[in-house]
C-alpha cells in the first residue's frame, strides 16, 4: 500500500469514525436500531455542499449540516416515541423520506465541490500537502468529538439517556422522561452522522445522492470490529473502540481492494463488509466457546 | 400520605376476556404508616400498586399523594413523590451501568438532570457509606457493573436507592418473592430498618401472610379489586396466619354462596 492510499484510508476511516460514534450512541447506548443514518449522512453532505456552492461560509455550512442531521434523528425519535411506530420501521421511513429531501436540497443527484473553499482549504497551513493535512484535521475533530461524547454521557443528562437505553422502566421510576431522552439521544447520534457527511462532501469533491448507501453497515461494522479489538463496556474505551474500529475497517477494505491477487473489485465492497461484520460477530463467541469448552448458545442477536 | 379513592380499572373492556381488576378500590395511608397488602392471584394487588406508581391509568377514581392530585400524571413526574422497588431484581437497576451510576440515578430522582457530572465525588463517599451498612462488601465495588451482582444484592441496592431521595410513599411490589428464603429474610430486615430510619410511608405488597402480619403496622386484604379486610393495632397483633386464612376462606366462601344463589 502506498503512502498516498494509506493516508486516504486513514482519512475515510476518520470520517466514518464520526458515523461509528453516532451508531454507538443509537445502537449501544439507546438500543435503538437506527437506519436513519443512511439518509442523514447524505443529508449532511447535501446541506453542506449546497451552502458552500451558494457562497456561504464552509464553517456555517458544516454547522448547518450537523444541525440538519440532528433534526433528522429527532424526527425518527418522534415517530417512535410520540406516534408509537416501531423503532426500526420509524428509522426506515425516515431514511427513505430523506432520499427525496436530499434530492430536493441538492436540486439534482449531485453537487460537485471542486474549486470551492472548504473547512480544509480555509484552515490549511502553508507548505503542508492536502493528503497530510486532511487526515490531521480530521484526527483533531474526531478526538474532540470523542471527548465531547465521553463527557456528555457522564453528565446527569447523559446518564439519564444511558439508563433509558438500558432499562426504560427503571429510568421512568427514577423520574426520567424516557421519551425526551430518546429524542435527545437520537438527535445527538444523527448530528454526528450529519457532521460526518459534511466532512465527507468537503474531502471527496462534493455530495452525491448515493453517498449514503450502506452507511449504517459501515458504522455498525466499525462498532462491532472495535468491540472485537477492544472489548469494554466503559464509555471511554467503548467510544475509542468505535473510532479504532472505523479506521481498521477501512484498512481491511483498502487492503482487500488493493490486493490484485485476491481479485476483488470495488463492486465487491458490500460483500467484503458483510463478511467482515460476520467475522467480527462470530470470533468473540468462538473464543468464548473455546474458553468455556461448552456448546454454543442459541444464536444471539447483536 | 396517600389517598386512593374509588379506583376502577378494567382490562380489555367489552371483549370476552374483559377483566375487572379494580372495582371501587379505596385506601388511605396516613403519613409514616407501613401498610402490608395481601390477596390471592388476581385480587388486584399489582394493578393497584401500578396505578399508584402511574404505570397504569385508572378508568375512574382519584389518586392523591400528599394532597396533590396525581391521577393524570405519568410515572416519571410522579417519581418525585413515589419511590419503588420491583419484584424482579433485574427490573429495579440498570445492569449495564455501574453500582455508583445506578445510585446516582436514584440520587437525582425528582431533580432536574443537567450537565453536572453524574457521579460526584462527595456523593461517592456517601454511596460508599450507605453501601457499607448492607454488610455485603459492595462499598469496594462502586465501579462494578450492577449486572455482576446477585438478585439479592441487587434488591438490597434497590432498597438503598429508594431511600436516597425523600419520597411521600415507598411502594414495594413483592420485592422478596424472587429471592431464596435466607436472602428474602435479609432483604425484609433491611426493608424494616430503612423504613424505620427514614420514617417512610410505605405500602408493601406480598403474597406471604406471615410477612404481611410480621412487618409493618397495618394489613389490608384485597379481593376482586376491593379492600375486604383492614386491620391494625390491637386487633392485628392478635391475628395469626390461620385466622387470616379463615378470613380469606370466608371471603371466598361468600363468593361461592353468591354463585350458588345465582345457579339456584
Amino acid at each position: 500500500m502506498s503512502l498516498f492510499s494509506f493516508l486516504g484510508a486513514v482519512e475515510i476511516g476518520l470520517i466514518f469514525a464520526l458515523v461509528a460514534l453516532g451508531v454507538y450512541i443509537s445502537f449501544r447506548l439507546l438500543r435503538f436500531p437506527d437506519l436513519t443514518v443512511d439518509g442523514s449522512f447524505p443529508l449532511g453532505g447535501a446541506v453542506c455542499a449546497i451552502m458552500i456552492h451558494n457562497g456561504y461560509s464552509p464553517y456555517l455550512a458544516t454547522v448547518a449540516a450537523t444541525l440538519a442531521g440532528a433534526v433528522a434523528g429527532y424526527i425518527t425519535g418522534w415517530l417512535n416515541v410520540r406516534l408509537r411506530i416501531m423503532d426500526l420501521l420509524a428509522s426506515i421511513l425516515m431514511m427513505i423520506a430523506l432520499f427525496s429531501v436530499n434530492l430536493r436540497i441538492m436540486g439534482g443527484p449531485n453537487i460537485p465541490l471542486i474549486n470551492d473553499p472548504t473547512v480544509f482549504t480555509l484552515l490549511q497551513p502553508e507548505g503542508l500537502q492536502d493528503f497530510w493535512w486532511r487526515p490531521l484535521l480530521l484526527l483533531v475533530l474526531v478526538i474532540v468529538a470523542k471527548f465531547a461524547v465521553d463527557w456528555f454521557f457522564s453528565t446527569e443528562r447523559g446518564l439519564a439517556i444511558r439508563a433509558t437505553g438500558s432499562n426504560s422502566r427503571m429510568a421512568r421510576a427514577q423520574g426520567i422522561n424516557t421519551g425526551a431522552m430518546v429524542l435527545l439521544g437520537m438527535a445527538i447520534s444523527n448530528a454526528l452522522v450529519g457532521l460526518s457527511g459534511a466532512l465527507f462532501a468537503q474531502t471527496q469533491g462534493g455530495a452525491d445522492i448515493s453517498m449514503g448507501i450502506g452507511t449504517i453497515v459501515i458504522g455498525l461494522a466499525a462498532v462491532i470490529v472495535g468491540e472485537a479489538i477492544l472489548p469494554s463496556r466503559r464509555l471511554v474505551y467503548a467510544s475509542l473502540a468505535a473510532i479504532i474500529g472505523a479506521i481498521v475497517y477501512r484498512f481491511f477494505i483498502a487492503a482487500a481492494l488493493n490486493s490484485d491477487f485476491i481479485g476483488l473489485k470495488a463492486q465487491d465492497l458490500n460483500l467484503v463488509t458483510a463478511l467482515l461484520v460476520t467475522l467480527a460477530l462470530v470470533v468473540p463467541n468462538f473464543k468464548r466457546m473455546l474458553q468455556h469448552k461448552r456448546l454454543p448458545d442459541a444464536p444471539k442477536s447483536m | 400520605m396517600l389517598d386512593a379513592k374509588d379506583l376502577f380499572i378494567t382490562f380489555n373492556p367489552d371483549t370476552p376476556i374483559e377483566t375487572k381488576a379494580l372495582r371501587g378500590m379505596s385506601l388511605e395511608i396516613p403519613l409514616g404508616q407501613f401498610v402490608t397488602v395481601i390477596g390471592s392471584n388476581g385480587a388486584g394487588k399489582s394493578t393497584f400498586l401500578n396505578a399508584i406508581a402511574g404505570g397504569l391509568a385508572v378508568d375512574t377514581g382519584t389518586i392523591t399523594i400528599d394532597g396533590l392530585d396525581v391521577t393524570n400524571e405519568p410515572v416519571w413526574t410522579r417519581a418525585q413523590r413515589v419511590a419503588r422497588v420491583f419484584q424482579d431484581p433485574m427490573a429495579g437497576t440498570c445492569e449495564d451501568l455501574t453500582i455508583e451510576e445506578n445510585m446516582a440515578l436514584a440520587q437525582q430522582r425528582g431533580t432536574r438532570r443537567g450537565l453536572r457530572s453524574a457521579v460526584k465525588k462527595s456523593e461517592r463517599e456517601m454511596f460508599r457509606e450507605k453501601l457499607s451498612t448492607l454488610g455485603l462488601g459492595l462499598e469496594n465495588r462502586l465501579t462494578d457493573r450492577i449486572g455482576l451482582l446477585s438478585g439479592g444484592q441487587r434488591q438490597a441496592v434497590s432498597l438503598l436507592m429508594a431511600s436516597l431521595q425523600p419520597s411521600r410513599i415507598l411502594l414495594l411490589d413483592e420485592h422478596t418473592a424472587a429471592l431464596d428464603p435466607r436472602t428474602a429474610d435479609f432483604v425484609l430486615k433491611l426493608t424494616q430498618r430503612i423504613v424505620a430510619e427514614n420514617k417512610l410511608t410505605t405500602m408493601m405488597v406480598t403474597h406471604s401472610m406471615r410477612q404481611a402480619l410480621d412487618v409493618g403496622e397495618r394489613t389490608v386484604m384485597l379481593h376482586q379489586g376491593q379492600v375486604v379486610l383492614d386491620v391494625a393495632g390491637e386487633e392485628r397483633s392478635r391475628l395469626d396466619v390461620p385466622d387470616l386464612l379463615k378470613m380469606f376462606a370466608k371471603v371466598r366462601g361468600e363468593e361461592l354462596a353468591d354463585d350458588a344463589l345465582l345457579l339456584g
